[in-house]
């Protein structure tokens, strides 16, 4: 079995979840070439190498710096032709959803997207999958000879193989037709460490009663190294910005530890941090629902002991 | 300029998931079905560009009888005509397709639908769509605003979000902040009642991938109480138990 990944880059890295999205692939069994493009480092790309992948190819036409499309997905359509994968694994993210459909009809791929765990290869080939926002798993079968699998963040474990990958650049036939989208701008998220892919999460809700109480959010998010979020009502009032917004109409995380301050854990709340490894809940109210779906709970005011599990936590890094 | 928007029909946000004949169906004893979150940001955005820029808004469902009263709700929201799809939405490539014929058909300028579905959370019609119709796909996108045939948009990513421009005609995947969902008023709902809802019949039986089986997760232990006097010791279960710090 020959498998292609395609690899997104950000600030000149390798994504996580790409990196993961290697991984997979490597677990799978097979050989493994990633593609990448745009802008980077042959170090960067070499470096897959020691995640399974045994060789990368390297589309750096310079047009490819900004995530587009269809010129994405015609890229990882000629790539999967000349290498000969019948398989493409990629994450399931913002852009990797969209390119990795239109690809899937360029193909005649199954796509299956939010997966959690490696494929059942024995007989049929069957993945499980993340249904209603976390609340449920489905296993399905892919029908086709090509498949397209778009998985989950944390559905592997990253295991450093030692190994080096070679380069080789790769060039795509592109028309003016690909780059109908123009790309006008990028706007980067605030914050330090980006939400969607943080290790370490700490959400605020209504429960701080304002924006300029988020003070001791940032600072307890900054002790951890943590991404800050928020519940819905909170960015429909402007306090927080959207991209902070979690939950089932908002961003779902998935990281090692997930705060909640000040969030009464209503299920489209929950549904959105459901896959986190550890919940910690910080709550006055202990009839709050949220305290069910914990690990850890503190009933008390946020207002008291924010800044003193903050504290706890600078004496703990030293 | 005419605007089809693609809907789904699915369990309320607060429904408990469970399911039933041997973990192959979902049980939809007491669910409420409700137009897909996404959807209803997508269409609420429609009936505004609709006022800005006189056209039609279409709206299509691929899903059984039972989805009309969630269609007619789309009506009395502010669509002028309804199509109906009459198959199971078993698949995204199986309902990718029935939209892909239906916009062939009838042709649409501007094809919008929510980012992803609530039940299966597939997030890839929007994208098959569009390579079905050969023409360009963007998803999520968070605000989109029409200067005559150029739509400006912003698209969500990890790291921010972007500024797109793009001519019509193209499929946008939507999700908040571009609309705020619209509540049907009366003359909607009334009105709803005699607006066209066209059922047609599915072309084709092309399934990407058939469900196995479904499967719940496994349930959470008990919470660890720590006293809000002590955060010490939440800091050492952190450390010691989850191994985090
Ligand atoms: C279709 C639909 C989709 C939705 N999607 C989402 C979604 O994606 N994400 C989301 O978050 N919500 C979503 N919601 C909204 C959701 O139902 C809840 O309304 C929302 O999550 C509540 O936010 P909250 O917990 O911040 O506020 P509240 O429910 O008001 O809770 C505030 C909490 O703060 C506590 N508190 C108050 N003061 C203090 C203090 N000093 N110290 C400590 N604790 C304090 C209170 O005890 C309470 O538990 C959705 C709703 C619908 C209908």
């Amino acid at each position: 079995m020959s498998i292609l990944v395609f690899v997104e880059i950000a600030e000149g890295k390798i994504k996580k979840t790409s990196i993961e999205a290697v991984a997979y692939a490597t677990a799978m069994g097979g050989e493994v070439t990633a593609l990448a493009m745009g802008d980077i480092d042959q170090s960067e790309l070499a470096a897959l190498g020691n995640y399974g992948a045994t060789k990368v190819i390297h589309a750096g036409d310079s047009r490819l710096n900004d995530g587009v499309i269809l010129a994405y997905a015609n890229v990882i359509t000629a790539a999967m032709k000349t290498s000969g994968a019948n398989t493409l694994v990629l994450a399931n993210s913002s852009l990797g959803g969209s390119v990795s459909a239109h690809v899937s009809i360029k193909m005649n791929a199954s796509l299956v997207s939010n997966v959690v765990a490696l494929p059942e290869t024995s007989g049929d080939f069957k993945v499980k999958r993340s249904i209603y926002t976390g609340k449920a798993f489905a296993t399905v079968v892919l029908n086709k000879a090509n498949k397209i699998l778009a998985i989950k963040k944390n559905a592997v474990e990253i295991k450093e193989t030692g190994g080096t990958a070679s380069v080789e650049s790769f060039e795509a036939d592109l028309s003016d037709h690909d780059f109908l989208t123009k790309i006008t701008g990028v706007q980067k998220a605030t914050g330090d460490v980006l939400l969607p892919e943080a290790e370490i999460v700490v959400s605020g809700g209504r429960g701080l009663k304002g924006p300029e109480n988020w003070g001791i959010i940032e600072d307890l998010a900054k002790a951890l190294g943590a991404a800050t979020g928020c519940s819905k009502p909170v960015s429909d009032m402007d306090w927080r910005p959207h991209h902070e917004h979690v939950g089932q109409t908002g961003v779902k995380v998935s990281p090692s530890l997930y705060i909640a301050v000040g969030i009464s854990g209503a299920i489209q709340h929950l549904a959105g941090v459901n896959s986190s490894k550890y919940i910690v809940v910080i709550n006055k109210d202990e009839e709050a629902p949220f305290f069910k779906a914990a690990d850890y709970g503190i009933v008390g005011d946020a207002f008291e002991v924010l800044p003193k599990l903050t504290e706890a936590i600078k004496a703990a890094n030293q | 300029m005419k605007i089809l928007v693609c809907i789904t029909h699915v369990p309320d946000t607060t429904s408990k998931i469970a399911f039933t004949d041997g973990d192959t169906k979902f049980d939809t004893t007491g669910v409420q079905y409700i137009i897909g979150p996404y959807d209803d940001y997508a269409l609420a955005r429609a009936v505004e560009l609709k006022e800005q820029t006189e056209g039609s808004i279409t709206v299509l469902n691929v899903g059984t009888a039972e989805t009309e009263p969630t269609i007619r709700k789309a009506l009395a929201i502010g669509a002028d005509d309804a199509i109906r799809v009459n198959a199971e939405p078993t698949d995204s490539l199986f309902v990718a397709q029935q939209i892909a014929n239906a916009v062939k058909k009838e042709g649409f300028d501007l094809i919008l639908m929510g980012r992803e579905s609530l039940d299966f959370n597939g997030g890839m019609v929007h994208g098959m769509v569009g390579e079905l119709l050969g023409i360009p796909s963007v998803s999520p996108v968070m605000t989109l605003d029409m200067d005559g045939f150029t739509a400006k948009m912003t698209r969500e990513t990890e790291g921010g979000k972007e500024s797109i421009e793009l001519d019509l005609p193209f499929v946008a995947g939507c999700q908040e902040p571009i609309a705020e969902w619209k509540i049907p008023n009366m003359r909607g709902i009334m009105s709803a009642r005699s607006k066209p809802l066209n059922v047609i019949e599915p072309t084709g039986n092309d399934q990407g991938a058939t469900l196995e089986k479904y499967e719940l997760p496994a349930a959470k232990g008990a919470v660890k109480m720590v006293s809000a006097d002590n955060v010490q010791e939440l800091v050492d279960l952190l450390k010691n138990e989850a191994k985090i710090l």
